[in-house]
């Protein structure tokens, strides 16, 4: 019965084969039904324990979104399986429309416009500011076009551009691992948008940032919004207060509540959660 | 970009290097010169013997460079280098073998003494090229080449790094070791290739073939420096930097890292290959012991003693190391594995950056 099903899915008279689709690119992303990431019924187990369970998510084009959760919630892993770190057993990620992001490598859905920021900032330690952002820019990353890359006019208007952004023109020249910390979370946002990407992913961005650094993060996050999707990841309420127009609680891999954060704080199963334990 | 703007750029911040091709310059004039123009009773005589253990250290240099390129800028430590260095010399000494023809003991045009010796009628379908110069180049290229790019390429694929790729890529020279000392390989065993006559029609006892060999050593360490140099100074060279300090991080910005890796491997294969094959003509012999992990080792520590991750730091550790060898060897015998030990441990205790790495610490403080 199930080599029949598998059998069915194969010989599908409404579509082609998957491998004689074109390559993805980014002129391909079709938004015009309003969300750029669907995630659905996506489940992810490591030995048996549930990280993401059945769980159903929608990110509009433009918006920007904070995501919030306990601990092992499953937010982390939720940016594995969009940015193509990890395959789910179950469920799909379509990008627009029609990409389908399970089928693509890390590198690909990079270069399809989905920049991940990390939890622990990882910058290139040993190159400068300056350099980081070169590697980070948007253009063709194979072997040759990189081997005779020299950087045009335009090229080096648009990393001073994000180095203004950043605020870290001063720091253009120095060594990327002698930065401060929340220096670093900046270089690492400026390589995202280097990226010139339609959809940012990021994790944990004001950790370990003074009040005011936190402040201007959450000014340089909603400006993004609009032009570019974000999605944050955030254990700062405050932060999150301070930033977001609709709030997603995970718990236990899937989605607890959505709404604007006075709807979640209200909400009697989120309570129920954070405080009833 | 004109010749004369990229060699300035190159070598704009790149003192070490200038220095270096500045000096192999000047040794490809000279030393020809004090060998063959400077009369033997003179004291600026260099001995033939003298020329060729140069000669020797410097194909040592460009296999060091070689390593430095993966694991100095990518962070691929390979224990396994010897073994594309023995597979460009191995294809070098077939040529030098067929080039024997009917002057070997037993006289036979065709086959070379070792396939007499053991009975065989006929040459071995992967002898056949040999006897042509220039397949024989090819193929210095070639195998090393391609064995990398397969090695690499399954490797790199499912993500094997660190120790676990160090341990592969020592099996991989110790199976190749096993393999070349058997008889039945067709490439003379225990004993592998030796007695060698004549290169491109020159004798090789000559003074005169051991200069050229020497100049060609000199020029092939340039050429591969002046190769390094650009991979490095370019952003390719930053991406494989990058994808060694943060390899996730290069992922996800979209750089197909294990294609960059396999790349960067491939490249110093190729080097080491055309080493091994500058090697065999000035030595004389090429055989298994070539391929064993300590040769790979010792090659390591080279690198390691000069400063990884400079270039010139490499190709410094493998003159003075290599010195210092000859020069123990000869004087007491038995303390040169000790002193190697010794040397690995006091460099990666006390100078994590080689000796350049303590050079340029002075020239800071000063």
């Amino acid at each position: 019965m199930k080599n029949l099903d598998h059998l069915r899915q194969v010989m599908r008279r409404d579509q082609v084969w998957e491998f004689m689709l074109p390559k993805a690119s980014r002129h391909q992303l079709d938004t015009h039904k309003g969300p750029i990431l669907y995630l659905e019924g996506v489940s992810v187990s490591f030995d048996g324990f549930k990280a993401l369970n059945n769980l159903n998510l929608y990110i509009n084009d433009g918006e920007l979104r904070c995501i919030i959760g306990a601990n092992g919630a499953g937010k982390t892993t939720m940016m594995d399986v969009i940015t193509g770190k990890t395959r789910p057993d179950s469920g799909t990620v379509f990008y627009g429309q029609t990409i389908n992001l399970l089928r693509l490598s890390e590198p690909e859905i990079a270069e399809l416009g989905i920049g991940r920021k990390f939890q622990k900032p990882t910058v290139f330690e040993f190159h400068n500011v300056f350099n980081n952002l070169e590697l980070a820019m948007y253009m063709d990353k194979s072997l040759w076009p990189t081997l005779v890359a020299r950087l045009s006019g335009e090229q080096r208007d648009r990393i001073d551009e994000v180095l203004q952004i950043v605020g870290l023109s001063e720091q253009r020249g120095q060594r990327a691992g002698s930065l401060s910390h929340g220096q670093k979370q900046w270089l690492e946002i400026g390589m995202l948008l280097m990226q010139s990407p339609r959809l940012l992913l990021v994790d944990e961005p004001v950790a370990g940032m003074t009040a005011q650094e936190t402040e201007r993060t959450a000014e340089l996050l909603t400006s993004l919004a609009g032009s570019h999707s974000v999605v944050v990841v955030e254990h700062d309420m405050e932060f999150v207060r301070s930033i977001a127009s609709t709030v997603t609680v995970l718990h236990e891999g899937s989605v607890l509540a959505e709404g604007s954060m006075a709807e979640v704080q209200s909400n009697p199963r989120v309570i129920e959660v954070y405080l009833g334990e | 970009m004109d010749k004369q703007s990229l060699l300035m750029r190159l070598f704009y911040n790149d003192r070490g290097g200038s220095l270096l091709l500045g000096l192999l310059g000047v040794a490809i004039v000279l030393v020809p010169l004090l060998n063959l123009a400077v009369p033997e009773a003179s004291m600026l005589h260099l001995s033939t013997y003298t020329v060729t253990l140069l000669g020797k250290y410097l194909t040592y240099a460009l296999l060091a460079l070689a390593l430095d390129l993966v694991w100095g800028y990518c962070g691929i430590l390979s224990l396994g280098h010897g073994a594309f260095f023995a597979l460009g010399g191995y294809a070098m000494g077939m040529y030098l073998m067929r080039q024997i023809g009917e002057r070997g003991v037993y006289g036979n045009a065709d086959l070379p003494d070792f396939m007499v010796f053991l009975n065989w009628q006929e040459l071995p379908w992967y002898w056949l090229g040999f006897d042509m110069f220039w397949f024989a180049m090819l193929m210095v290229v070639l195998v090393p080449g391609a064995l990398a790019f397969v090695f690499g390429w399954l490797a790199f694929r499912s993500r094997v790094t660190g120790v676990y790729l160090s341990i592969m890529t020592q099996a991989l020279t110790f199976a190749l070791l096993l393999a070349f000392f058997r008889n039945e390989m067709g490439f003379g065993g225990n004993n592998g290739l030796t007695d060698f006559k004549d290169i491109l029609g020159f004798d090789l006892q000559s003074d005169a073939t051991r200069a050229g060999l020497f100049v060609a050593s000199a020029l092939a360490l340039a050429l591969g420096y002046l190769l390094c140099r650009y991979i490095v100074d370019s952003k390719f060279g930053r991406v494989v930097v990058a994808i060694r300090d943060a390899e996730s991080r290069a992922r996800f910005i979209g750089y197909r890292v294990e294609r960059f890796k396999l790349g960067v491997f491939v490249i110093s294969a190729v080097l080491a290959g055309i080493a091994g094959a500058l090697y065999v003509p000035q030595v004389g012999i090429i055989n298994p012991g070539e391929f064993s992990p300590l040769n790979s080792i010792e090659m390591v520590i080279w690198v390691a003693v000069g400063g990884r991750g400079t270039l010139y730091g490499a190709v410094m550790g493998a003159l003075i190391v290599n010195y210092g060898k000859t020069y123990l060897t000869g004087a007491l015998p038995e303390v040169w594995l000790f002193a190697l030990g010794a040397l690995f441990v006091l460099v990666t205790l006390f100078l994590p950056r080689g000796i350049v790495g303590l050079l340029n610490r002075k020239r800071a403080d000063a």
